[in-house]
């Protein structure tokens, strides 16, 4: 579904990524866990083609989509997540699930909304309300829901825990489970919480400094005592 | 008291200082030529004064913030809607309310003029969020469009009116493609250039623009070829005469504020359509957060240059009002003071809000005018009004803003 070869990118002359593979089959959750600064994001950013890849490419579901716009590949079934949410704080909820479907055919949007609404029940509540007045944790579900609102076949997700109570990253990986397993969508997830994201992911793959180290199945790499001591352990509920 | 003694020590040095190259000399005339005389006793009431109000608002700030204004209720949805339609039809009735006389109804045409030049700049600041300095370059050249369009080729109002809407737009585009990049501060800085660029333009090419000596003669609009005009045109009825009515110079006044209402509640009933259309919701989502619309497959070039082209074509629009209004036109008319005004409107208002814009018109164009009694205190009570405003409301007039759109009921 999602192919990554031989990826290289980075900001200007600091280069993030060194020749980066990954590939995502559908209706799969594949992790991908590393420290910070790994190039987690900027992976997931080039996917989206800002920046844009110096060398490699990015198939989607067979096609090239390396030098495509963002908003062109956006169109053609990806939806992504971004790091901090970055939900629209002054718009209401219901706004931001809108323009989530800004693509989308507006005869879908109902359909969509009450589907969006049933994963997130909490977002029910809130629909009039100001996306900046919601918890964290609702700001992530707003994120997730506002991505989904495009119908996507492959959702990107970037730190959905990020700075999130242990409980509500629970539940959050609860949905995405839900997501992929009741709609079908491919999830590709990046994370710092290994533990979580690992226990989630059909396979795993690890990144150390902009390139993939590792990769097997999410229970083996949790067993993995290398995995175990560098991101894990201590950490770890 | 330690502390507020030193802040306002601190405050009267600093209006000390400032008051020796303003109040602490004067230049004299005298026989030998000009010399220059020191004033030190101004000096020191500036700071005596600044250091005993610096002193008492120390004192009562306290107090103040105890007591505090009470906090507006945010109004309700249909409360503004109702105030939307009560102002609008007291704008219709205005020129035949019995105390309106020729001066109120010139008076309220200018506020309109700056209505919509507010309203104009509210789809590029308040809306798309893209700080924009330069906005009067739009509005000079609708202004400059239409007189040179109606002398050139004797088109008249109407057929320029869209050609000026539509050649501002142009000129939007043009400044937008170069600052797609940019945002907030460096935004404001380029496009503070372009509006000084397009009024220098306009100062030198002396062959088209007439340069500093502008543009005269400018032909008033008439209403479907009835001229307002004691003697009409050749082929042409004045409006009086089709009428029946005693030829008078207040109908033109009176025609004139109607066309800039007019035009006003047109881009006022565009924005509020376009709001609710995925353009208008793209510029909000633009302004919030760029990067969330790349991921969300929002193309933020087109975004950006819709809202810089629409905000612009309404300057256009009213620049070409204007230029119909006075007759005549120059590049002094197009400096960066309107600019900074207009956006003074648009922020005081409370950005995105359109009550709120009409409410800052009326404080910060209708206010002086009313006012022309104070003489040289006018723009201090300017200044200081708008300084309370912002104490006391950080974020505009009317900051709230009303959602699109909502679930199981009319947005």
């Amino acid at each position: 579904m999602l192919r990554v070869e031989g990826l290289h990118s980075g900001y200007g002359r600091i280069q993030a990524l060194h020749g980066v593979d990954i590939s995502v089959a559908e209706g799969e959750i594949v992790a991908l866990v590393g420290a910070n600064g790994a190039g987690k994001t900027t992976l997931l950013m080039t996917i989206c083609g800002n920046p844009r890849a110096s060398a490699g490419r990015v198939l989607l579901g067979g096609e090239d989509i390396t030098t495509l716009p963002t908003h062109h590949i956006m169109r053609r079934g990806l939806a992504h997540s971004p790091e901090g949410r970055r939900i629209f704080a002054r718009m209401s909820v219901l706004e931001n699930l809108q323009m989530g479907a800004a693509l989308g055919d507006p005869a879908h949007f109902a359909g969509d909304l009450d589907k969006v609404l049933e994963l997130f029940p909490r977002l029910k509540e809130r629909l009039a309300q100001r996306g900046g007045t919601l918890s964290g944790g609702e700001q992530q579900m707003l994120a997730i829901g506002r991505a989904l609102m495009s119908r996507p076949k492959v959702l990107l997700l970037d730190e959905p825990s990020l700075g999130l109570a242990p409980l509500v990253v629970r539940q959050i990986f609860e949905i995405v489970a839900a997501i992929n397993r009741d709609q079908g969508v491919t999830v590709f997830l990046v994370e710092q919480n290994a533990f979580h994201a690992l226990k989630l992911a059909h396979r795993g793959y690890v990144m150390v400094n902009g390139r993939v180290t590792m990769t097997g199945s999410g229970a083996d790499l949790l067993a993995n005592p290398e995995i175990r001591a560098q991101y894990l352990d201590g950490g770890a509920p | 008291m330690k502390r507020r003694l030193l802040d306002a020590t601190l405050a009267a040095l600093v209006a000390g200082l400032l008051a020796v190259p303003m109040l602490g000399f004067r230049l004299v005339d005298s026989a030998t030529g000009l010399s220059l005389s020191g004033r030190p006793e101004l000096v020191a009431w500036a700071a005596a004064l600044v250091f005993a109000g610096r002193l008492g608002l120390g004192f009562l700030r306290p107090a103040f913030a105890a007591l505090s204004l009470p906090a507006l209720p945010a109004p309700p949805g249909n409360l503004r809607s109702i105030a939307g339609w009560a102002l609008t039809l007291f704008a219709l009735v205005l020129p035949f309310l019995p105390f309106a006389d020729r001066n109120l109804v010139d008076k309220a045409t200018l506020v309109l003029i700056y209505v919509m030049l507010g309203w104009g700049l509210n789809i590029v600041v308040g809306l798309a969020g893209l700080l924009d300095l330069g906005f009067v370059a739009f509005y000079a050249v609708g202004a400059y469009s239409y007189a040179l369009l109606s002398q050139t080729f004797g088109l008249s109002f109407w057929v320029c009116l869209p050609l000026a809407g539509l050649l501002s737009a142009s000129f939007g585009i043009a400044l937008g493609f170069p600052v797609l990049r940019l945002r907030g501060d460096y935004l404001a800085i380029v496009t503070l250039g372009f509006g000084e660029i397009i009024r220098v333009i306009l100062q030198n090419w002396q062959n088209v623009t007439g340069g500093p000596n502008g543009i005269s003669g400018i032909e008033r609009p008439s209403l479907f070829g009835l001229s307002f005009k004691m003697v009409p045109p050749e082929g042409h009825q004045t409006f009086a005469g089709f009428f029946g009515l005693d030829f008078s110079a207040d109908h033109r006044v009176i025609f004139l504020y109607f066309l800039i209402l007019a035009l006003a509640l047109l881009t006022n009933l565009f924005t509020l359509r376009i709001r609710r259309l995925p353009i208008g919701r793209a510029w909000e989502a633009l302004r919030e957060d760029e990067i969330a619309c790349r991921s969300l497959g929002i193309n933020p070039t087109l975004v950006k240059l819709s809202a810089f082209a629409i905000g612009a074509m309404f300057a256009g629009f009213a620049g070409s009002f204007f230029a119909t209004r006075q007759g005549f036109i120059s590049p002094e008319s197009f400096t960066f003071i309107e600019s900074a005004v207009i956006l003074a409107i648009v922020v005081l208002g409370g950005m995105g809000s359109q009550i709120g814009i009409v409410l800052a018109a009326l404080l910060l164009i209708g206010l002086p005018e009313w006012f022309r009694e104070l003489q040289q205190f006018r723009m201090l009570a300017f200044g200081g009004a708008m300084v309370l405003i912002m104490l006391w409301k950080p974020s505009g007039l009317l900051s709230n803003r009303e959602p699109t759109i909502r679930l199981g009921g009319r947005a």
